[in-house]
């Protein structure tokens, strides 16, 4: 790329040709993203997803939710009025799993941030330090890692009690193990490059080099992270939520609590397949998605990276 | 001393990397360093020793990379520290620079030594910088120009309009004018540039010395005129030292005051470039010069050593150099009566000097007398 | 005895970004017993070049011209000749020999597969050939069966060099066969290859960006700068007295010890080498020349003569050679 002749700028308006410079950067990474087959489709599906999340309850309304204001018979096929028949208490499948979305991906997303903050803070450290921190940390995230995921989640959820916010915390603190791994190869692969030598040799801190250094330039393989998490995460609350740990709210639903509930009604047996079908499609669909978003992104991220 | 003069091109008319322009006629004076006024040292070390010990698979195998180094760097002055790979010069520069720490012996700087604290570090960081090999590898990519060389000013709050500091700074090291690469990112500049962006960032925290690693091995044979120049004129205008870490001896011969050459962790000569170039007292200093070429010798036969240097964890006993010498294989050294001598005793280690001229070789009587006397 | 003779090379690669000319127009030939060297900086083309006359490069790259080895024609071979050209009569050794190595095969095999694929050894037959490949080069042909890492960097580079001496060929491309390695060990290999050069009467063509090298081992030099020669000659005038600017910026670059005249006077040229895809117009070294003319911008450079068995492609070589002066210093 030649450079243009750059015109003296201000410093009052560099700040802005900064954040100028980022967007532009941000954008481009849009648009390689979009231009992915994988980015494309996980990108329409999460929208139409994250779409549905947010207008649906606003525009269904709370009635549909209720179980003494349900309007249909119990278990009903397939028909104009419940495109996806009903649940056993006479409510609109469909209308269930438009609401239904809204707590999956909450959850999801508030669940793969603490565990991508303690993943990375660790991993960073673990990375950073090396020696008997290194060492501690990551026999720390060895024993965590040994545990089995799905028991330990449906310990610690029964110990702290149901609830959305305590699902969020719960896989929060356990979904980082994998992660902070991870990150600390990128780290140690950073660590090595000639510019961290010249940070140490221009005084700067460890929390410097760490944070200003270190981070931005592992920021890919974090965001390329992230939404794999989030797709654990949601897969981790719908099965919390079908073993009968989801939300206790008896109005509240969520995809998973949708199978705890065709499942213990017996839909199956009575010929209403669609009650169990569709969330189960729904979130093995979301989950693809925001899988291949992740792929996506860490293949447009990693070679520019690497052509600059 | 004639006055160094670089080719510089003129305005470009192809589309080119970002050119320079002249300097401009008012450029503010460039401020003095923080040098001692007596003429002592500004940096030396004491009997240094820094010994990796051999971890896992390499356990009892201890590379003793820097083993018994005195050196002195007088204000001012550059001194080029050259040998070939495994000599143990990059490592002696990073523990002057103190990213190593010492197993033995000590760095001072103007006459205290140096402590590692983390905020006894940082003041000496204001004070000794480092200019790296790789000029694109050493700037960070997602950083602009600008925050790269203001990135020390941070660091050390450094007090005044930051602004006017990154510019002089720039200027200094010859990107004029500043403003125009403020917003560059690395990838946008040619190796020149780029090296001459890290030099800035150096020069931002007004040291007294730069450490220079291998400072041009990197860029293009053509490039490499300039950024020499510019160390010269460092030199010559701000009294700045230069410890310029290099394998080529004919880089030592274009800018050095003095050559420090080493060999397996110990220096084996030491003086002004002239002399030492001219003049090699050293059987491993010759077999470098010889090799090199020189213009005196012009058509000789190089004098090719046997072998390769071993690596710092089999280091010889007797003097390290005593298997691949020419001087004990031809015949010189038993003509002296030393021979038994070299392959029992050490290689001496040098004194620090400021001045003289001294070669590491129990051939020399000084050394000889003095190693003697030692016993 | 001629053994190579390239004329008019070009190498076009064909990017998304439009075509780039890697390679503009080259003359060259090596006869046997004598050693030719390739003088230039990134992006000249050297590389390209040796790649070329092999026909090693990828598919996108377009090559114009004639590789005339033993009077035939490189780049028309068939395909069956053509494999029987490569290794038997040209070979290369490659830049970055440490990695040219395969680490999990021991180096008698390594050796043996460029034998056994060329001519119908038996396995013996090859066996006893790498022990003397090995000792011609200097290694102990006891340590056949050891693996790449047990050898040091200079020793690796002489078991590439073994490996492409084993077919005999009459040829040898060189590509930065130095590079990476120390002054010393370098010299070792210098030496070594001279002398093979001398003892089996091979030609030789060694790529370098280091002039020093090409002054200790070569007879001609030749500078490349942008994809074109700039300067040939006998490598003591083309060092000596160099007639094209670059030639004469690229030798101030490497100062000789003990000459007084390059004591604190570091000569470089302000710029960079020119990107391929972005080549200024006439001659492309004009933006960075100290003595360019106006018309440097628009002329057609050619090879014009400098002296006997010497030519430079510069203005004031081509004015020289018509009035008698010299090029402005």
């Amino acid at each position: 790329m030649t450079a243009t002749d750059q015109p003296t700028i201000a410093p009052h308006a560099r700040g802005s040709v900064v954040w100028r410079r980022r967007r532009a950067a941000a954008a481009r990474t849009w648009f390689e993203l979009w231009a992915e087959p994988q980015g494309k489709a996980g990108v329409i599906v999460l929208g139409i997803a994250i779409l549905v999340a947010v207008l649906a309850p606003p525009l269904l309304g709370q009635n549909v939710l209720s179980i003494i204001a349900a309007t249909g018979r119990p278990f009903q096929s397939p028909s104009l009025h419940y495109p996806l028949g009903t649940d056993e208490y006479g409510r609109s499948v469909l209308s269930l799993l438009a609401w239904g979305a809204r707590p999956s991906l909450i959850i999801g997303f508030s669940a793969a941030i603490i565990a991508m903050v303690i993943g990375t803070a660790i991993g960073v450290s673990s990375g950073h330090y090396g020696g008997w921190v290194d060492t501690v940390l990551m026999r720390f995230d060895d024993w965590a890692l040994n545990i089995p995921f799905l028991p330990l989640v449906i310990v610690l959820q029964a110990l702290l009690g149901r609830g959305t916010d305590k699902t969020i915390l719960v896989l929060g603190i356990t979904s980082w193990p994998g992660t902070a791994r991870i990150l600390r190869a990128q780290v140690l692969s950073v660590k090595a490059r000639p510019f961290m030598d010249r940070a140490r040799a221009l005084g700067a801190s460890n929390m410097h080099q760490m944070v200003k250094h270190t981070l931005p330039n592992i920021m890919p393989l974090v965001l390329a992270n992230t939404t794999i998490t989030i797709a654990g995460a949601i897969l981790a609350e719908s099965t919390l939520a079908f073993l009968g740990l989801g939300s206790p709210s008896l109005n509240a639903t969520s995809w998973g609590s949708m199978l705890d509930g065709a499942f213990t009604a017996g839909a199956v047996s009575r010929g209403a397949w669609a009650y169990l079908l569709a969330p189960g499609l729904a979130i093995a669909i979301v989950v693809l998605a925001f899988t291949w978003c992740g792929n996506a992104l860490e293949k447009v991220l990693t070679p520019r990276l690497q052509s600059r | 001393m004639t006055e160094p003069r670089p080719l510089t091109a003129p305005a470009a008319a192809a589309p080119a990397p970002i050119p320079n322009a002249a300097p401009s006629p008012n450029a503010a004076a460039a401020p003095t360093p923080r040098q001692p006024s007596d003429g002592s040292p500004v940096l030396e070390t004491a009997d240094l020793h820094l010994t990796f010990t051999g971890r896992g698979l390499r356990k009892g195998f201890d590379a003793r990379a820097v083993d018994g180094v005195n050196l002195q760097i007088k204000p001012g002055e550059i001194i080029a520290l050259a040998g070939e790979s495994g000599c143990g010069k990059t490592t002696l520069a990073r523990t002057i620079l103190g990213l190593e720490t010492p197993t033995s012996g000590s760095v001072g700087y103007r006459g205290n030594p140096l402590r590692y604290s983390s905020r006894a570090l940082r003041a000496y960081r204001r004070d000794v910088q480092l200019v790296l090999q790789d000029p694109t590898g050493a700037l960070n990519p997602r950083q602009s120009v600008y925050e790269a060389v203001a990135e020390g000013l941070r660091i050390h709050k450094i007090a005044g309009d930051e602004e006017r500091l990154v510019a002089d700074a720039l200027a200094r090291a010859g990107l004029r004018p500043p403003e125009r690469f403020f917003l560059s990112y690395p990838h946008e500049l040619s190796g020149g540039q780029r090296q001459r962006v890290v030099i800035a960032g150096a020069l931002a925290l007004n040291p007294s010395v730069i450490v220079a690693d291998e400072p041009v091995s990197a860029l293009d044979a053509s490039v490499r005129g300039e950024i020499l120049a510019l160390l010269l004129r460092l030199r010559d205008e701000m009294g700045l030292s230069v410890l310029v870490v290099t394998h080529d001896l004919g880089l030592a011969w274009n800018i050095a005051d003095r050559i420090a050459v080493m060999y397996l962790g110990r220096i084996v000569e030491v003086g002004p470039t002239e002399e030492v170039l001219a003049n090699p007292q050293h059987p491993y200093t010759q077999a470098l010069i010889s090799v090199a070429g020189s213009h005196d010798a012009a058509g000789s036969r190089p004098e090719l050593l046997k072998g390769e240097p071993p690596d710092p964890t089999r280091i010889p006993n007797g003097c390290r150099f005593h298997p691949r010498c020419p001087a004990l294989a031809d015949g010189r050294a038993a003509a002296a009566g030393v021979a038994s001598a070299c392959t029992t005793a050490p290689l001496p280690m040098l004194p620090a000097t400021t001045d003289a001229h001294l070669a590491a070789c129990l051939l020399h009587p000084e050394v000889r007398r003095a190693a003697l006397a030692a016993e | 005895m001629t053994l190579l003779d390239i004329k008019d090379l070009s190498v076009t690669y064909r990017t998304e970004q439009g075509p780039v000319p890697a390679v503009r127009g080259v003359d060259l030939s090596v006869d046997a017993g004598k050693t030719l060297g390739v003088a230039g900086e990134s992006g000249c083309g050297k590389s390209t070049l040796v790649s070329a006359a092999l026909r090693l490069l990828p598919r996108s790259a377009k090559v114009t011209g004639q590789v005339l080895l033993d009077d035939r024609d490189v780049l028309t071979m068939n395909w069956g000749e053509l494999r029987a050209v490569r290794w038997a009569k040209a070979s290369i050794v490659f830049q970055g020999a440490m990695s040219s190595l395969n680490p999990v095969q021991k180096v008698s095999r390594q050796i043996a597969e460029a034998i056994l694929l060329h001519e119908k050894a038996s396995e013996r037959q090859a066996r006893a050939r790498v022990g003397e490949l090995l000792e011609q080069v200097g290694i102990a042909p006891s340590r056949m069966d050891q693996f790449p890492h047990q050898f040091s960097g200079g020793q690796k580079q002489r078991i590439m060099i073994a490996m492409a001496l084993a077919c005999r060929p009459q040829l040898i491309l060189a590509d930065e066969p130095t590079t990476a390695l120390d002054v010393m060990v370098q010299a070792q290999v210098l030496t070594l290859l001279s002398d093979l050069v001398r003892d089996m009467n091979l030609g030789m063509i060694l790529i370098t960006h280091d002039l020093s090298v090409i002054a200790q081992t070569c007879d001609h030099a030749a500078i490349m700068y942008a994809g074109k020669v700039v300067e040939y000659g006998p490598t003591a005038q083309v060092f000596g007295a160099p007639s094209h600017p670059y030639a004469k910026a690229l030798a101030g670059a490497f100062p000789t010890i003990g000459d007084h005249a390059s004591r604190y006077a570091p000569r470089g040229l302000g710029g960079d080498p020119p990107h391929p895809a972005d080549l200024p117009s006439g001659c492309t070294f004009h933006p960075r020349c100290p003595v360019a003319r106006d018309e440097c911008a628009t002329v057609d450079v050619r090879l014009w003569p400098a002296g006997v068995d010497h030519s430079a492609a510069c203005v004031y070589t081509r004015d020289a050679s018509r009035s008698g002066e010299g090029v402005p210093a």
